[in-house]
């Protein structure tokens, strides 16, 4: 993954020569909609924004400086370093004027001969800027390896050894020209700017090969599935040559071993210039992949005709479970013992997965598809293996758990796929498992490592146990930590001081191999382990630093500067009070409401639905898993395989400090129960208000009738046996993929509900009219904090939640000991209807915060530290 | 004039030997002397039509005397290089006084007083060098950040404005005496690079090549300046000016500062500098961090190997200069990160890729 990141991919959409949408957004004066342009960008990757402005009917120099400037007024765009791409120097040097951070300037070269160039360059460097010098010089642009290499090799002499440019500074555009055209001198142009890439990088120490990669397959325009093909062979060859960024469409650009291999063999020989009719090779097959390429996989069966060994490898790598059975049989056939079939040939294809995975050349979706097909084979070869009573091989063996009181899994769950994939034997004992059962377990299955995991903060108190536990019971193989909460500070701080013999923090699945390998490695162990003692010294280090730079306000300090409500802007009684109950949701409708770009970081695919299907990297990955995603949706729904229902009510409400009163009717006589809400401490930047829910609700006194909301939604009944299914079938994928849906449609039908409530229920905002796109953005009238999270931390009151709606009894949720909702995919909260309440984190509380808390809450303050340890200062 | 000037190399090789000790504030200084309106006026600008009180650097020319006085203390506490009473004088600043036009000799006269006196303390002595460091200021106005929130493009000084503004200031300041370029709390770093890009030009005009210093300002506990870069990102946008060294100044005690200075540390090619505030100021404006608490912060810093020269900024006076000076006197001097050419850009943050 890490070698992937050495190749820099500059963003061009922000350029009027290339993209249409841009420049018809410049010309007409759009700015704002042009920012959006890169910020996509920048969120979808790109990680250096390429600006031109090059454009006849557009004052250049204008509209550089004005977007520059604007752009400097957006920290989310403006953390990127910028390209400032013309070919008119004063729209450069105007551009430099304007940008504080150290740019790269696109581009300069010697075609006016070596004085403006030596200008030029002293210039830039006076500016602090790096710069893309083009392979042209006075005779002409460079088309033969011969000439780049000349030119480049002279330009970096001037520049280096005349005014002092550092070499690392220069980045060197040796010119990619269009192949395939028909004429056959340009039938050698990809070749000569790979070679040239290598010989530049050989004469060059520390310069740096870009290049704009869609002109290579010009004569291909119209024709995408082809023009992707092209460019991503042309990269693979052109970065192992050693070219190093390229302005590329992210949207054009396949991943190398994905490429039918029908086309990428007749690509190659176009790019490699392999063979004098290779041009009409190509036009031949063409036409067949034009359109979405789907004709691509059809034609890609020449694989059942290799030996067995290679097909089990292409099933493996491919996650094809077709034939898996036959193919198993096969290969038994041929083996002296079946127990040989799974030490053999699907071993050394799995080991090709792992390969691919740890190359970056295959994403987590693909792997854990692997390991369905993995699984099949040797379930299949189970009954002969048995039938000789021996015994598998692994290289270790490890003991996966989420921890008591918690019901989140998905993570785990991938995680024990990773490391079967590499031949670990795993021990999932499944969710809310004992510290006494999970070192039960340990003991008598003598294994190598536990890992433990969980989703809310009061497993990471959970997690302390077990580390002091083992402490007591002698213990010495490695914990790991693991799940959505953890975290190397928390681990280092809270946990590893309790447990002397190695506790690892893991931060993603795919690192969980690396990690136990070291573990089990008696060689590697020591040292990696003093690795992460020493990491975590400096963490505890920075985590102890960090306080001074925090400033604390007492309670009564933060209670002065509470949130000034104003009380003109109460929402209005609620349309329909009293309590509401769902017992049927229709699913259907959710999955308008769906929020996919969670759903696609549960695989480890980072970037923002719906851009990530295009991303240059991942999209098609993206693609495929969003395929089997909603495949899977329409079944899950067709077939009333998994259930929703909903609570949800009004209640008449009025602040009193930090509490919000809830009284049992409209006369507001009789108190029914308190929201006990705790108050952000910290001193914030200009003196901003420290908040607390309650101050978003009317006071006691004020003699207004104002009212507080509260909701507790699930799309998690039947998802645990669906996924138990699936994973009895040797399917974790699918298995996998329920529960990820299933924490969607939860998150999507609080969204839903959330809004019909807005428009309907509560009614205070019935004209509203946001699309999905708004709604994840939250731009909607009023707040629904979740108990548990940043506005409202502490989870004991869910309990009250759950009490005021009658949720078990109506609907069947359940609270564990530690107040994670069953089924998983559930959602709670409280709904705030008042026009200027927003989220906000509260963060770190202090002492006298905790007292007064344990005293509202009737708890002994040990009581109060234990649910508040996450925030206690 | 130029045979004798300190050059880039001559300062390096002393900072390879030992940490160099900086003044500590002037404008806190000054305020002790309650000076009142006419006081800041003396008898050349006795008539001037805009009110005058507050103009530290005008005192360079209305009361000479005092500010030579601040001068000398600090070097009597043990400073090797003293800054120039120049923070506001550049035509932009000085225009809200209307007085752009005393620009030039503010900064030279500012320049020739420090020479006069750093001359004077080494005549009587002779242990050591004392350098004077030409301090260009951050002006009052920013490149990088609009005034108008309602206009996030509207800029109130333009790069090429800065640029003259700077280079009128450098050459003063050559011309004064100088014998270092110091650019300090720079909040914008636009401002900043048009201040580099000005001293860069003027070296080129006069033939000459002085010593420059950069510092930076880390404006709250964010970590950034104020126009939004970390540390990293910050140096990086700088470091084309191959100043001698690179550091943090003003707005955070010693104990905030520490983060960044370390950060700074690790990654400079160049020497590292700091000179922080004494403390945070308390509710009354006041510095109240004392000179035994602040140097015993100061000598762990030189313990670390973060320093090669310290002083004071805001609310430090003499006697803080004297007591870092003592706290420093045998701690090695850092060694600055060896050239590796790797390869950096920035936006508000930094870009690496390690080749």
């Amino acid at each position: 993954m890490q070698q992937q990141a050495r190749f820099i991919n500059i963003g061009e959409r922000t350029n009027v020569t290339g993209s249409a949408k841009f420049k018809k957004l410049i010309l007409k004066g759009d700015f704002e909609a042009a920012l959006d342009v890169a910020r996509q960008q920048v969120e979808n990757g790109a990680q250096i924004i390429d600006i031109n402005m090059d454009e006849g009917m557009l004052d250049s120099k204008a509209a550089m400086v004005r977007y520059l400037t604007l752009l400097a007024a957006e920290p989310d765009i403006a953390r990127v370093p910028i390209m400032v791409d013309s070919s008119k120097w004063d729209v450069i040097e105007a551009a430099l004027k304007c940008i504080q951070g150290k740019a790269v300037v696109n581009s300069i070269s010697l075609k006016e001969g070596e004085a403006s160039f030596l200008q030029q360059a002293k210039l830039l460097r006076r500016y602090g800027a790096a710069v893309v010098v083009m392979a042209f010089d006075e005779v002409g642009q460079a088309d033969t390896k011969a000439r780049k290499v000349e030119i480049c090799q002279r330009a970096y002499q001037i520049l280096t050894e005349q005014i002092g440019f550092p070499p690392e500074d220069i980045i060197f555009d040796p010119n990619i020209f269009a192949v395939a055209t028909g004429i056959e001198e340009h039938n050698n142009y990809a070749v000569d700017f790979i070679e040239a890439t290598r010989e530049i990088k050989r004469l060059c120490p520390y310069a740096k090969i870009s290049g704009g990669v869609s002109n290579v397959s010009f004569s291909f325009r119209g024709n995408d599935p082809v023009r992707e093909a092209i460019h991503s062979v042309f990269l693979y060859h052109a970065i192992a040559a050693g070219m190093d960024m390229g302005i590329v469409n992210a949207g054009q650009l396949a991943v190398y071993d994905d490429i039918p291999p029908l086309l990428r063999e007749r690509v190659e020989d176009v790019i490699l210039n392999r063979r004098p009719d290779a041009t009409e090779r190509l036009l031949e097959i063409a036409a067949q992949f034009k359109g979405d390429g789907s004709v691509a996989e059809k034609v890609d069966d020449a694989w059942r005709s290799l030996p067995v060994n290679k097909r089990l490898e292409h099933a493996l790598v491919k996650g094809i479970t077709d034939f898996i059975e036959q193919d198993t049989e096969d290969a038994r056939q041929q083996a002296e013992r079946p127990l040989h079939v799974i030490e053999g040939p699907l071993m050394d294809g799995m080991n090709v997965v792992g390969d691919l995975f740890g190359e970056g050349k295959m994403f987590l979706p693909q792997v854990v598809k692997s390991a369905r097909v993995m699984k099949k084979a040797v379930a299949y070869l189970q009954p002969y293996i048995e039938q000789e009573k021996a015994g598998g091989r692994a290289q270790g063996k490890i003991l996966l758990a989420t921890v008591k009181g918690d019901v989140h899994d998905i993570g785990k769950n991938i995680v024990g796929v990773v490391l079967q994939c590499n031949n670990f034997e795993v021990i999932d004992l499944g969710v809310m498992v004992s510290c006494a059962e999970i070192l039960r377990v340990a003991k008598e299955q003598q294994v190598d490592v536990i890992g433990l995991s969980g989703l809310i903060t009061p497993s990471l108190d959970e997690m302390v146990h077990v580390a002091k536990e083992m402490t007591r019971l002698g213990f010495t193989i490695p914990l790991l930590i693991g799940g959505a909460t953890t975290s190397k500070a928390h681990t280092a701080v809270k946990i590893a001081p309790h447990y002397a013999h190695g506790v690892v923090y893991v931060p993603n699945a795919s690192r969980s191999v690396s990690v136990v390998q070291a573990l089990i490695s008696a060689e590697q162990k020591p040292a990696y382990l003093a690795r992460v003692a020493e990491e975590y010294r400096i963490a505890v280090e920075q985590h102890q630093r960090s306080r001074p730079g925090e400033r604390m306000l007492s309670l009564a300090e933060a209670r002065q500067n509470k949130f000034p409500l104003d009380l003109t802007k109460v929402a209005p009684a609620p349309k329909q009070p009293g309590v509401h109950y769902w017992q049927q949701v229709d699913l259907q409708v959710l999955r308008d409401y769906i929020d996919w770009t969670p759903f696609f970081l549960t695989w480890q695919l980072s970037g923002k639905f719906p851009a990530i299907l295009q991303h240059a990297e991942v999209g098609l990955e993206a693609r495929k898993v969003y395929q089997d995603a909603n495949a899977l949706l329409d079944q899950m729904i067709k077939d009333n395989l998994i259930r929703g229902k909903a609570a949800f009510g009004f209640f008449p409400a009025n602040s009193d400090g930090d509490d919000i009163i809830i009284y049992q009717d409209d006369s507001r006589t009789t108190e029914r129960c308190r929201l006990h809400n705790l108050r952000q401490q910290l001193a914030l930047r200009n003196n901003a208000p420290n908040c607390s829910l309650a101050d978003f609700i009317a006071p006691v006194g004020s003699g207004i009738a104002d009212y507080v909301g509260a909701f507790a939604v699930t799309t998690g009944f039947g998802a645990d046996e669906l996924a138990a299914q699936y994973a009895a079938a040797h399917d974790d994928y699918n298995s996998i993929m329920v529960k990820a849906l299933a924490d969607r449609l939860a998150e999507a039908l609080a969204e839903y509900l959330h809004l019909k409530v807005r428009r309907e229920y509560w009614g205070y905002a019935a004209n509203e009219q946001l699309d999905n796109e708004q709604l994840i953005r939250e731009l909607y009238q009023g707040i629904r904090p979740a108990p548990g999270y940043p506005a409202c931390p502490e989870h004991t009151e869910k309990g009250t939640l759950f009490q005021l709606l009658d949720v078990p009894a109506q609907i069947q949720m359940q609270l564990t000991e530690s107040y994670a909702m069953w089924p998983g995919a559930a959602v709670s909260g409280w709904y705030f209807a008042h026009p200027d309440s927003k989220y906000f984190a509260v963060s770190k509380i202090d002492r006298d915060q905790l007292a007064d808390y344990a005293e509202r809450k009737g708890w002994s303050e040990q009581q109060a530290e234990s649910w508040l340890a996450p925030n206690l200062r | 004039m130029t045979e004798l000037r300190l050059t880039p190399q001559q300062l390096r090789q002393l900072l390879a030997s030992r940490i160099l000790v900086l003044d500590g504030a002037m404008g806190t200084m000054i305020q002790q002397h309650r000076l009142d309106e006419a006081g800041y006026r003396g008898a050349e600008f006795a008539d001037w039509p805009s009110d005058l009180k507050g103009n530290n650097d005008l005192l360079v020319l209305t009361q000479p005397e005092l500010i030579a006085d601040i001068h000398r203390q600090y070097l009597l506490a043990g400073a090797d290089i003293i800054e120039t009473n120049t923070f506001n004088a550049t035509t932009i600043a000085m225009h809200d006084y209307q007085m752009a036009h005393l620009s030039e000799r503010i900064n030279r006269e500012a320049a020739a007083l420090a020479r006069r006196v750093c001359d004077e303390v080494t005549a009587q002595q002779p242990d050591k060098p004392r350098f004077v460091a030409g301090v260009l200021g951050p002006t009052n106005r920013t490149a990088s950040i609009s005034p108008d929130v309602n206009d996030p493009g509207f800029r109130n000084v333009s790069f090429d404005e800065l640029v003259l503004a700077y280079k009128e200031s450098t050459r003063a300041l050559i011309a004064g005496g100088a014998d270092i370029i110091m650019l300090e709390t720079i909040f914008d770093t636009l401002n900043a690079k048009a201040a580099a890009f000005a001293v860069l030009e003027v070296f080129e005009e006069l033939q000459l090549e002085l010593p420059v210093m950069i510092s930076g300002t880390i404006t709250d506990a964010s970590g950034r300046t104020l126009s939004g870069q970390t540390t990293e990102a910050f140096y990086y946008s700088l470091a084309h000016v191959k100043p001698v060294t690179f550091g943090l100044n003003c707005a955070l005690g010693p104990d905030l500062l520490r983060p960044y200075v370390e950060t700074l540390a690790t990654i400079s090619e160049a020497y590292v500098s700091v000179h922080p505030n004494a403390g945070l100021p308390n509710e009354f404006g006041e510095y109240d961090l004392g000179a035994e608490a602040m140097a015993a912060e100061i000598a762990d810093w030189a313990k670390q190997g973060f320093l090669n020269i310290v002083g004071g900024c805001c609310g430090t006076t003499p006697e803080h200069i004297k007591a870092i000076a003592e706290a420093v006197k045998d701690a090695p001097p850092r060694q600055p990160k060896a050239a590796d050419h790797s390869f950096h850009l920035a936006g508000l943050e930094a870009f690496a890729v390690e080749w």
